[in-house]
This record gives C-alpha cells, sequence and structure tokens, in this order.
C-alpha cells in the first residue's frame, strides 16, 4: 500500500496519555456498584419486622435448622420464604426499572424519557389490572394456559403498546421531541388511566384490595411464585440489552449517522422497544407503580462516567438494584412494625431529583 | 469504485434526481458541485443508502442493495453536514466511536491511541477531554471528521479501496481549515482511497479534485476534470450566472472570481 500520511504510525498523541477517555471511570464505576449491591443485599436481609438479623443469615446457611429450635425455625422461614425472595425480586425489579429507563432514553436520545413518565408504566398497568380483575371471567380462556405468567404477559404487552405509540407519535424521521414525547406519553397514560379506571370500577371489593396495594408500589407480596414469573423475563430482558451497548453510543449520534457506521437501526429500535416493554411490564407486574428509579439512576450515573452504555448498562442495572433494596430497606421501617409501600418512597426521592434535573438543564433542553 | 447507472431518486413523488450515471475512482477525489436544490446531497445520500432508488449503485463491485449496514461501513464512511449529539460525550469518546464502527483496519495497541492521532491529523491535539457540545460549530465539524477518518483509518484494506463520503465538508469551516480539510481528504485520495465530496466552493473543488460533478436540475450536467468540466458555458448553464472561470498562469487550474461577474445586478430577478 502506498500509503504515506494515512499508515498507522502515529506521530502524535501517542504518549499513553488518552485524556478525554472515561473509561476508566466506568470499569471503576461497575467495580464499586457491585460491592454496594453486596452490602445492599445484606442490608435487605437483615431488616425487617422479625427480629431476625444477619446473623440468622449465616445460621440459614449453615443448613437445615434444629427441629427442637423455635427461633432457629423461625429465622429459617422468615429468610428463605420471605427475604429471599424479597431480595431477588427487588434487585430484578430495580434492574429492570433502571435499564428499561436508560434504554428509553437512548432510543429517544434524550434523557427525560422514563417508562414511569411517558406512560409505558401505565400501560403495563393496565394490561395487568386488566388480568387482576377479568382473569377469572372474561380473560379466563387466555389466562388459563398461560398460568402464572398471564399478569407478566398481559403487562409486557400493555407497555409493548405504549411505546411504540410513542415512538411512533414522537419521533420523525430519527429525531424526538421532547414536547411531543412528554405531551404524548401524558396523553397515553392518561388513556391508559381511564381503561384501568373503568376495570377498577367493575371489580369485587377484594379485587380493588389488591389493586389500591399494587398500584402504590410495593415488594410485599414477594414470594418464590412471583420471581419464578417476573424474574426470568427480566433477567433476559437484561441480557437482551448488553447487545446493544454499541448501537446506543452511535445512536448519540442521529439514526442516519448510526447507520452509517454500520449499525443496524430499524433491529436496535425493535430489540430496545421489546426489552423494554418485557423489562417494565414484569417489574410493573409483581411491583405495581415504583416510579422514577428509571429517571434518577442513569442521569446520576451519566454525571458520574459519561454517557458510554458499555459502562452505563451494567453500572444502571446494579446500581438500580441496590436502590430498590435499600428504597425497600427505608420503606419496612419508618414506619415499623407496619410498612410503607416502596412507590411512595422512591417517589419521595426522585421527584426532588427530577425536579433538580429540571433546573439544571433548563437552558439544554430543546422544547 | 462507486459506480451508479440510471439512478433515480424520488421523494414524495417529486424527483429529485433522475439517470445519473456517476462514477468515483479509488485513488481519486471526486467533487459534486451544482445550485442549491440540484441533486447533490441527494446523490450522495443515494450512494450511502440513506434513500431509496431506482437504478443501479454499485460499491468496488458490489450491489449497494445487498450490502448489510455493517459491510457498508466497512467500505465507505459518511461525514454529515451536521451533528447534533443527544448527551454529553467528550471530544475523545466521540472520535472513539468511530473505532467501534466500521474497520479501522488497525489492531491491538495502536486501536487505542487511534482516536488521539486522529484528532492530531484534523488540528485538535489536545481537545480530547473537551465536552463535545460546548464546541463551536466548525470544531465539532473537524471532531466528526476526525471520527468518520477512525472508521476506515486504512485507505485501502485487503487489496479493497474505501471511500470518504463527505457532504459539504468545509461550509461552517474557516480558510486555513477548509484548505486543511480538503487537503486530509486529498492524502486519503493519494493513498488509494477514494473520495467523494459535495462542495459549493468552485475554486476548492478546481484546486483539490480530480474530477468534478457538475448536477444540475437533478441531472448529471457534466463529469470531468476540472478543466473539463469548469467552463463558462456549463457554468452559466447550472448556476443561471455568466461567470468568467479563470486560470492560474503558474499552475494550470482553473478558478472562478465572483469578481468576474461585470454586472451583478443582471443575476436579480427584476421586480
Amino acid at each position: 500500500m502506498a500509503a504515506s500520511a494515512f499508515d498507522p504510525a502515529f506521530p502524535r498523541g501517542l504518549s499513553g496519555v488518552r485524556a478525554g477517555d472515561r473509561s476508566h471511570l466506568g470499569r471503576q464505576a461497575v467495580m464499586i456498584l457491585a460491592l454496594l449491591l453486596v452490602l445492599a443485599m445484606l442490608v435487605s436481609l437483615s431488616t425487617g419486622a422479625s427480629g431476625t438479623d444477619l446473623s440468622a443469615l449465616f445460621h440459614v446457611l449453615g443448613g437445615e435448622p434444629d427441629p427442637q429450635d423455635a427461633t432457629a425455625l423461625r429465622d429459617h422461614v422468615v429468610m428463605m420464604n420471605i427475604r429471599l425472595p424479597r431480595m431477588i425480586l427487588g434487585m430484578l425489579v430495580g434492574a429492570g426499572l433502571a435499564v428499561s429507563g436508560l434504554v428509553m432514553q437512548g432510543l429517544f436520545r434524550n434523557p427525560l424519557a422514563d417508562p414511569g413518565l411517558v406512560g409505558v408504566s401505565s400501560g403495563a398497568g393496565l394490561g395487568a389490572v386488566g388480568v387482576i380483575v377479568l382473569g377469572t371471567t372474561a380473560l379466563a380462556p387466555l389466562t388459563g394456559p398461560l398460568g402464572i405468567y398471564s399478569l407478566q404477559i398481559a403487562a409486557f404487552l400493555g407497555g409493548l403498546a405504549t411505546t411504540t405509540i410513542l415512538y411512533r407519535v414522537a419521533t420523525r424521521s430519527g429525531q424526538t421531541a421532547v414536547a411531543t414525547m412528554l405531551l404524548a406519553g401524558i396523553a397515553i397514560g392518561a388513556l391508559a388511566g381511564a381503561a384501568t379506571g373503568v376495570l377498577v370500577y367493575v371489580a369485587t371489593d377484594s379485587q380493588l384490595r389488591d389493586l389500591t396495594f399494587w398500584n402504590l408500589g410495593s415488594l410485599a407480596g414477594a414470594n418464590w411464585t412471583k420471581v419464578m414469573a417476573s424474574g426470568p423475563i427480566i433477567a433476559l430482558a437484561l441480557g437482551a440489552t448488553l447487545f446493544l451497548r454499541n448501537g446506543l453510543n452511535a445512536l448519540t449520534l442521529g439514526e442516519a449517522t448510526a447507520a452509517h457506521m454500520g449499525v443496524p437501526v430499524e433491529r436496535l429500535k425493535r430489540v430496545a422497544i421489546i426489552a423494554v416493554a418485557a423489562a417494565t411490564g414484569a417489574a410493573v407486574a409483581v411491583s405495581g407503580g415504583i416510579g422514577f428509579v428509571g429517571i434518577v439512576v442513569p442521569h446520576l450515573l451519566r454525571l458520574v462516567i459519561g454517557p458510554d452504555h458499555r459502562y452505563l448498562l451494567p453500572a444502571s442495572a446494579l446500581l438500580g438494584a441496590s436502590f430498590l433494596l435499600l428504597a425497600d430497606a427505608v420503606s419496612r421501617t419508618i414506619v415499623a412494625p407496619a410498612e410503607l409501600p416502596i412507590g411512595i418512597v422512591t417517589a419521595a426521592v426522585g421527584g426532588p431529583f427530577f425536579l433538580w434535573i429540571l433546573l439544571r438543564r433548563r437552558s439544554a433542553i430543546a422544547w | 469504485m462507486i459506480a451508479t447507472q440510471g439512478l433515480s431518486v424520488r421523494i414524495d413523488g417529486r424527483t429529485i434526481i433522475s439517470d445519473i450515471a456517476f462514477e468515483a475512482q479509488p485513488g481519486q477525489l471526486t467533487a459534486i458541485v451544482g445550485p442549491n436544490g440540484s441533486g447533490k446531497t441527494t446523490l450522495l445520500k443515494a450512494i450511502i443508502g440513506d434513500h431509496a432508488y431506482d437504478g443501479e449503485i454499485r460499491l468496488n463491485g458490489l450491489d449497494a442493495r445487498s450490502l448489510g449496514p455493517a459491510a457498508a461501513a466497512g467500505l465507505r464512511t459518511v461525514l454529515p453536514q451536521a451533528s447534533v449529539l443527544a448527551f454529553p460525550f467528550t471530544v475523545r469518546e466521540v472520535v472513539a466511536l468511530g473505532t467501534t464502527a466500521g474497520r479501522p483496519g488497525i489492531l491491538g495497541q495502536a486501536l487505542g491511541g487511534l482516536p488521539e492521532a486522529a484528532l492530531a491529523r484534523v488540528d485538535l491535539d489536545g481537545f480530547g477531554p473537551r465536552c463535545y457540545q460546548d464546541l463551536s460549530g466548525g470544531e465539532q465539524q473537524r471532531v466528526q471528521l476526525a471520527r468518520v477518518l477512525c472508521q476506515v483509518w486504512v485507505p485501502v484494506l485487503d487489496t479493497q479501496p474505501r471511500y470518504l463520503l463527505l457532504d459539504e465538508p468545509v461550509s461552517s469551516l474557516d480558510i486555513r481549515h477548509q484548505l486543511q480539510v480538503m487537503a486530509i481528504a486529498r492524502a486519503f485520495a493519494d493513498a488509494g482511497g477514494g473520495v467523494v465530496a459535495v462542495l459549493h466552493d468552485l475554486n476548492l473543488a478546481a484546486m483539490f479534485a480530480d474530477r468534478i460533478a457538475i448536477i444540475a436540475g437533478g441531472r448529471l450536467l457534466t463529469m470531468g476534470s476540472p478543466k473539463e468540466a469548469l467552463t463558462d458555458d456549463r457554468l452559466e448553464a447550472a448556476f443561471g450566472c455568466p461567470l468568467r472561470v479563470g486560470s492560474v498562469p503558474t499552475a494550470p487550474v482553473p478558478f472562478v472570481l465572483p469578481q468576474s461577474l461585470a454586472d451583478w445586478t443582471s443575476i436579480v430577478p427584476a421586480h
């Protein structure tokens, strides 16, 4: 090759200094957040209404309890049947919501996109409420064969429908108008809310009770059945998003440019929308309306490690999981022995945070 | 070689370009010039694959329709007119995006230093840690050039020449950087790659291009060396403006001075 000027013999900038490369920050953040998650897991396992504390965990890990020892038996049941599934569910829901927010923000090329804010959670909620209210009557032919997955699948379909409509409405030739996106989200959320209202109207008293608690958002009902129903869906969706990391980075430059860079843009968008709907749907199905995780977590991380999705994706999953476990620990202790729905805790943290983002970015957001 | 046959593009039922037989050889810089709205950018975008088209486009003999996004990204890179970034990447991170796309043709250790080399090449040494969104328009344009250079850093890879497609690459640059960007494109062509640039500046086109294609009214008016393409008659036909082509005494490069228009009131439509 006759290349002279373009030979990879670099004249300058080769001193090993790569100023402006923040990937080391990303790697460090992932490691630190992994440690934080371990701590949050321990906090989650040792917090609760019963006196079971961390020392009980080691006894439980030691094997089957002595049937004569009442405390050991109680600890074993509390750990294995209440706290462990609750912890796993909390981690999955937190990671699912945070990553859903991140992927939506990447897809819409906008830091304000969030499944809760733009109506995706409402759509998923409509699907879930439909199954709760009509599952034994009108939808019985569907919920019968789907078994424990019917709630998750209905929530997924609700989330998928809203995400797709939102994307179609708010995005023109690769550009998303923020105002259109947020307003369309409000409209879609209101529509889903109206339909949910009709279902609530026809619900029986016992269904109403279920709905109210579900709607506030809580991990209180966590059990192994719920872990088995939602866990694999969220885990699969999280795994799928890892394949989007380079594509989402390229998409930052716009859809046309991403395509020029070799990204199969249409496929990327399809996978992203399905993953967001699946993760949000499965999370909403088991935990109800837990808001703001998807906007607080990615935004905070972007401030620290920059917008590179190769690190944002794992970091968001880890921080989302930790955030939800800690919020859940707060919800379990703040009004003990009663329990505050976790959605109230995340909203109390996330609401002011969201306002702070708006104030900081007021000039940067193009309306 | 990039070659089109009978290339036509219709957008919303309106024919933008029709029956264009364009070609760009490796080792050459091919400029596309023409008046506003003549279809220059549409031609470039059809070659890139942004528009559906009738006719045929071949890249190194391969049908452009059969190339997947990844294969195409290994053969050609595209500098867009303007790039708005959704998130606050640093300059270094933007350029590094180019190394994960396409095939830079550089492996191992050197690949990690490629963004620095590309930044140095576009005269932005030391800009790595700056926030892209804080730069001026001209600086952003050069950062994007560094990014697209990374995508096909080695102009000929596995005996396949690769192509830089530039859409008005100098539109927001000062004179020094206009010349510099054109010189970078020229060097890419001299190293065996191909360059296609949509240009407004006829003098830059004459100075740096091997061949000039003039597009007017959606058709290819002419295609040839600067001397062949830039003639008084053709410029008047294309731009509707009776310009006179001059020539530098020492080098036989034609130039066009706006001053050659003796009576500029003649091109303002009468009320």
